[in-house]
């Protein structure tokens, strides 16, 4: 038989393109980070971090220990294919050099071993020979569960996969035939040979019995090569460039670095991270209501392939929850909002108005927010608090009240929301407090994130309850009723606030718990980041998050946004009422029932 | 009496011949739910802007509906986009879509 020894040239050449391509990538998307990211990453080498990066690089990007997580099974197949290819390749080349006892042979003899070496005679041999028939079996039942899930995804538990781009299909198609191929090829050769094991050799008696053997033997062997050529040359333009992506991404995000309002390199490797494994279409609720061009994975997939995302950028309410569910821990959020930033062009807003906004000295200020002055029952509340604890504070925006900004920053102008930032920020520094007091997660996530105001402590309002009632200020106290406590989204997803709310609620009432909470609440459907979000879609998601609510019957819902507040009390089955609410209450019964003890101990006397 | 005629004072007429409704239609395509408003004035009402100025966003969807376009995006400029205006409407209408819309309509035909 005829050796030809050129096959491994699409090989090659796939190889040698990926690589160049890489390191080109990776030095530009260095020189694009900011100066001080570039210190930070430099710095960074030097630190502990490097073994937590290498872990998560190997938790994540090897074994994908997140999406086994979440799905098992959807776990196993990314788990088979990636992992099992890496020991493929490593075995492989650990093969060889048992084989030769040295480390001097081309980087693809490797791969093509049992062409190269028929008859492969070294101690060992049929352990290796072993190990790589398994190895390659378990890839070939991730590849069979990748292609039954494209067939019928229910059987992942997924009620969605993603939709392919061409280029997509070219590296999918070439990546499945990539470890069959191999199966034929090596079957073939221990056919010839008889140098496989369990299953190659198995295989091989088959085709020998079957197959005229000579006829496509070395053309297996250039398919098998071709498959990985064109696998590797399609693998930039395609969404597996996520394998590489993901590694320097994990070791950037150890590094420290920030997500930033501008869209900057950082945004785009995370955009290149992106698996597309479709575990964000199952979290948003907008798929339930029937808009499915605003999801993550769509949306970065948009912009990737340079394609109008108008709709898909600013359709989206921003929740989060897809953020919470993205196994590669992409800040899905902050792209989004940097993005559309980047998207916008910059629309004259001017409030000059604002100026004749009052300012007074005090101790503590309460800011409460466009949202809150729309559903009064809380401004009350709040009032009655303070008025309860007896302290001194100003209601800042009383009268005239100046927005955060956070709606301008999620529409994408940043320079507008710069203008509100820099008033509210006069006013807040002149006034010489040390506290600031919100009742708005949303003007909570703005103050926290966009604003600087040194020496002042940002406190949300169920914060503050939870330590007044912890320093006995507050009365604890029975109202003797069933609530839930939903998550608003800026504040649990948004500022990871869980605990302290759920402690003011347990003091009054006895809270039901959920399956959907903390970290997977759902959204009330009316935040503010959605913009061009049709109305039906978002009473949808009001009416799915209302009825999931309303089947543990609670006396009442507790939200600790007066935004959700306003949005689900439109729906009347169950109450709404905000934490401060709650809080108000409860003071008015304590204060009742020291009323009523002081009269029975008068009626004692008298 | 001849001289007492409505017709007289032309600053006043909306003339419904010359009508420019380009503006309109074009913020209604962008956002359907503009067309179902009633000029209750709840908007305007709940406005944290309007709670500072004269700016009036019942106002504005008037004039607009007038063909009237001047002045429309000096008077928009005081929108703090907070988004309480579409939270009040009974129509359910998408109002801090619709403001976003004009302005960057106006804004493309000014560059164009």
């Amino acid at each position: 038989m005829i050796r030809d020894p050129n096959f491994q040239y699409p090989f090659l050449i796939g190889t040698i393109f990926l690589f160049a391509y890489l390191i080109i990538r990776v030095i530009l998307w260095y020189i694009k980070l900011s100066k001080y990211d570039k210190l930070r990453f430099i710095h960074f080498w030097k630190t502990k971090s490097v073994w937590a990066a290498i872990r998560d690089s190997v938790a994540d990007g090897l074994l994908h220990l997140s999406i086994f997580k979440k799905n098992p099974l959807l776990g196993y197949m990314h788990m088979s294919l990636a992992f099992g290819w890496f020991l493929l390749i490593v075995m492989g080349h650990l093969e060889v050099i048992a084989d030769r006892h040295s480390l001097n042979f081309p980087f693809y003899y490797a791969v093509f071993y049992r062409y190269y070496q028929p008859h492969p005679d070294f101690a060992g041999a049929k352990v290796f020979g072993a190990v790589m028939d398994f190895l390659l079996l378990i890839i070939l039942s991730g590849v069979a569960l990748a292609i039954i899930k494209r067939i019928r995804k229910q059987i992942f538990g997924m009620k969605r996969t993603t939709r392919l781009k061409t280029f997509d299909k070219i590296a999918l198609a070439s990546l499945w035939l990539i470890f069959p191929l191999r199966l034929l090829a090596e079957s073939l050769s221990a056919a010839y040979y008889h140098n496989g094991s369990f299953m190659s050799n198995t295989l091989g008696e088959w085709f020998i019995q079957n197959v005229r053997v000579s006829a496509i033997y070395d053309l297996s062997w250039w398919l098998y090569s071709c498959s990985l050529g064109f696998f590797f040359i399609a693998l930039p333009f395609s969404r597996y460039m996520h394998i590489p992506t993901e590694i320097v991404f994990i070791f950037l995000r150890h590094a420290g670095i920030m997500p930033k309002k501008y869209w900057n390199s950082y945004a785009q490797i995370q955009m290149y991270s992106c698996s597309r494994c479709g575990i964000c279409l199952d979290a948003c609720q907008l798929y339930e209501a029937g808009v499915s061009n605003v999801q993550s994975v769509y949306f970065l997939q948009f912009i990737r392939n340079n394609e109008n995302v108008d709709k898909s950028l600013f359709g989206c309410i921003i929740c989060g929850r897809c953020q919470e569910a993205c196994p590669v821990h992409i800040n899905l959020n902050d792209l989004r909002t940097a993005l559309r930033i980047k998207a916008s062009k910059p629309l004259t807003f001017s409030y000059e108005y604002t100026q004749k906004a009052l300012q007074q000295k005090a101790g503590i200020i309460y800011f409460a927010g466009c949202m809150t002055h729309l559903t009064p029952q809380i401004k009350f509340s709040m009032r009655r608090i303070f008025d309860f604890l007896g302290d001194n504070v100003w209601f800042m925006d009383k009268d005239k009240s100046i927005c955060c900004g956070a709606p301008l920053m999620l529409a994408g102008q940043y320079d507008s929301a710069s203008q509100l930032i820099q008033k509210n920020t006069e006013l807040i520094m002149a006034s010489g407090a040390k506290t600031l007091i919100l009742s708005c997660p949303i003007c909570y996530k703005a103050f926290r994130e966009d604003y600087v105001l040194p020496g002042i402590s940002i406190k949300f309002h169920a914060v503050y309850l939870n330590e007044m009632i912890r320093q006995g200020r507050l009365p604890k106290i029975n109202l003797g009723f069933k609530t839930i406590y939903h998550d608003p989204c800026a504040l649990g997803r948004g500022s990871k606030i869980y605990d302290q709310p759920r402690y003011v609620i347990d003091s009054y009432s006895q809270r039901i718990r959920l399956k959907k909470e903390k970290a997977e609440a759902l959204c009330c459907g009316a935040g503010l980041g959605a913009i061009n979000l049709p109305i039906e879609a978002k009473n949808k998601v009001t009416f799915e998050a209302m009825s999931y609510f309303a089947r543990f019957k609670p006396n009442a819902l507790i939200t600790a946004c007066p935004l959700c507040k306003k949005t689900f009390a439109r729906d009347r089955r169950i109450p709404v009422l905000d934490i401060a609410e709650l809080t108000a209450r409860a003071i008015d019964e304590y204060v009742n029932e020291q009323k009523k003890t002081v009269r029975e101990t008068r009626l004692i006397e008298s | 009496m001849a001289t007492f005629d409505f017709l007289e004072i032309r600053h006043l007429h909306i003339d419904y011949d010359n009508l420019d409704q380009e503006l309109l239609n074009e913020v209604i395509r962008e956002e359907p739910s503009f067309q179902w408003c009633i000029s209750c004035g709840c908007c305007t009402a709940t406005c944290s802007a309007g709670n500072h100025t004269t700016f009036n966003i019942r106002r504005i969807s008037l004039i607009l509906r007038r063909g009237e376009v001047e002045g429309l995006e000096e008077e928009l400029k005081k929108c703090m986009l907070c988004g309480k205006c579409t939270l009040v409407c009974p129509r359910d209408i998408q109002l801090r879509n619709v403001v976003m819309n004009i302005k960057k309509i106006i804004l493309k035909k000014k560059t164009a």
